[in-house]
């Protein structure tokens, strides 16, 4: 009779051993993925120009960026300027660094920098107009974003 | 007829190897530092006084909108900037600006031609870009960082004579460790070689 029983096969247990790897896999995925970007560009992404006599922005909760390049619609000439979301004017930039200063405390806004990342390609004219209103409304400390580098020759 | 044994495959292993990928990330992940050069802007002000400025005193950098550069109306490219604005700067050929009471010295650091035409003393130097309009942003920058760099090999140069350090290292270890005295040799740099930048109306 013993030859009909059956042997009673337990179900062998799920191997747990590749749970951490799952885990770490995810992390992977995140760590790679993840970028650290505020502001999505509605403009095309500038290419900075590069410049060897640069200086590191200290406190990034006191920056305020604005970027400045063509517009990604080809038809679209002429230099677009960004803040935040949005797309504005150069009379705006007034409101956008009150609109900055609200946000932090009243003995940080002395030193607030507004850093300009702007395509090399860019006019002159646009950052000067830029410039010119911050001067308007004291907000004197700049940043020219640049990359790194001694290959100045590439700018022009 | 052999019966297979329902081994497991060895996963001690694959923790060493996510260990591994994840040092890998950690270490070649760079947060990009947002860096730039630093310019401060000239303020507002209701009442500007006249100022007379010898012409000697400034240095005429001007750029159209085909990139091309007239340093003192003289074609020149952009790789010449740092030693005209250097020469012109170092030049020392006359006297400060009388300070408190103090009448105008002679530049005594300077390694200048001491050339009568060209600037009196580096606290009088200023150097003047205007730009067109139509300039691409990418020429303004490398001018403004050519002038940044005559300035600081300046600065450079009169530490490492006075204080056996480079200018930026000084720089470098004040970020790192705050005194007092390195203040004191900054500041004293900083005003030997004053940033005196000027930036005209565009040419429209």
């Amino acid at each position: 009779m013993s030859k009909f029983k059956k042997k009673k096969k337990g179900l062998p247990a799920i191997s747990t051993a590749s749970l951490p790897d799952i885990v770490f896999m995810l992390l992977f995925f995140f760590m790679v993925s993840t970028t650290m970007r505020e502001t999505d560009l509605l403009i095309k992404k500038p290419v900075l120009p590069t410049a060897s006599e640069v200086k590191k922005l200290e406190h990034k909760s006191l920056v305020s960026t604005i970027y400045v390049g063509k517009s990604k619609d080809t038809r679209i000439s002429g230099d677009k300027i960004q803040v935040n979301d949005k797309i504005i004017d150069v009379n705006d930039i007034p409101n956008f660094i009150f609109a900055e200063r609200a946000l932090r405390k009243e003995e940080e806004v002395k030193f607030m920098t507004t850093s300009i990342k702007a395509d090399k390609e860019a006019n002159v004219g646009t950052i000067l107009d830029i410039k010119e209103q911050l001067r308007d409304i004291n907000a004197l400390k700049v940043s020219f974003s640049t990359t790194k580098g001694n290959n100045i020759k590439s700018n022009y | 007829m052999a019966r297979r044994e329902n081994s497991e495959i060895n996963a001690g292993s694959m923790a060493d190897i996510a260990f591994l990928l994840l040092i890998f990330f950690l270490v070649t992940t760079t947060m990009d530092v947002d860096s730039g050069i630093a310019r401060k802007l000239p303020e507002k002000s209701e009442d500007t006084p006249e100022v007379t400025i010898k012409e000697k005193n400034v240095l005429d950098i001007v750029v159209n909108r085909n990139n091309q550069l007239l340093v003192e109306n003289e074609y020149v490219q952009v790789a010449d900037i740092r030693r005209l604005a250097m020469e012109f700067i170092d030049n020392g050929g006359g006297l400060s600006a009388p300070k408190d009471d103090q009448p105008g010295k002679p530049c005594d650091y300077c390694n200048g031609a001491k050339d009568p035409e060209s600037s009196d003393h580096p606290t009088k130097a200023i150097i003047s870009l205007q730009s067109d309009r139509g300039t691409t942003y990418g020429m303004y920058v490398s001018i403004q960082n050519e002038i940044e760099a005559a300035y600081n090999e300046l600065r450079n140069k009169l530490s490492l004579q006075k204080y056996k350090r480079r200018y930026d290292d000084l720089l470098k270890d004040y970020k790192d460790n705050p005194t007092e005295n390195l203040k004191v040799k900054i500041d004293f740099l900083k005003d030997s070689y004053p940033q005196i930048i000027t930036e005209p109306e565009p040419i429209k």
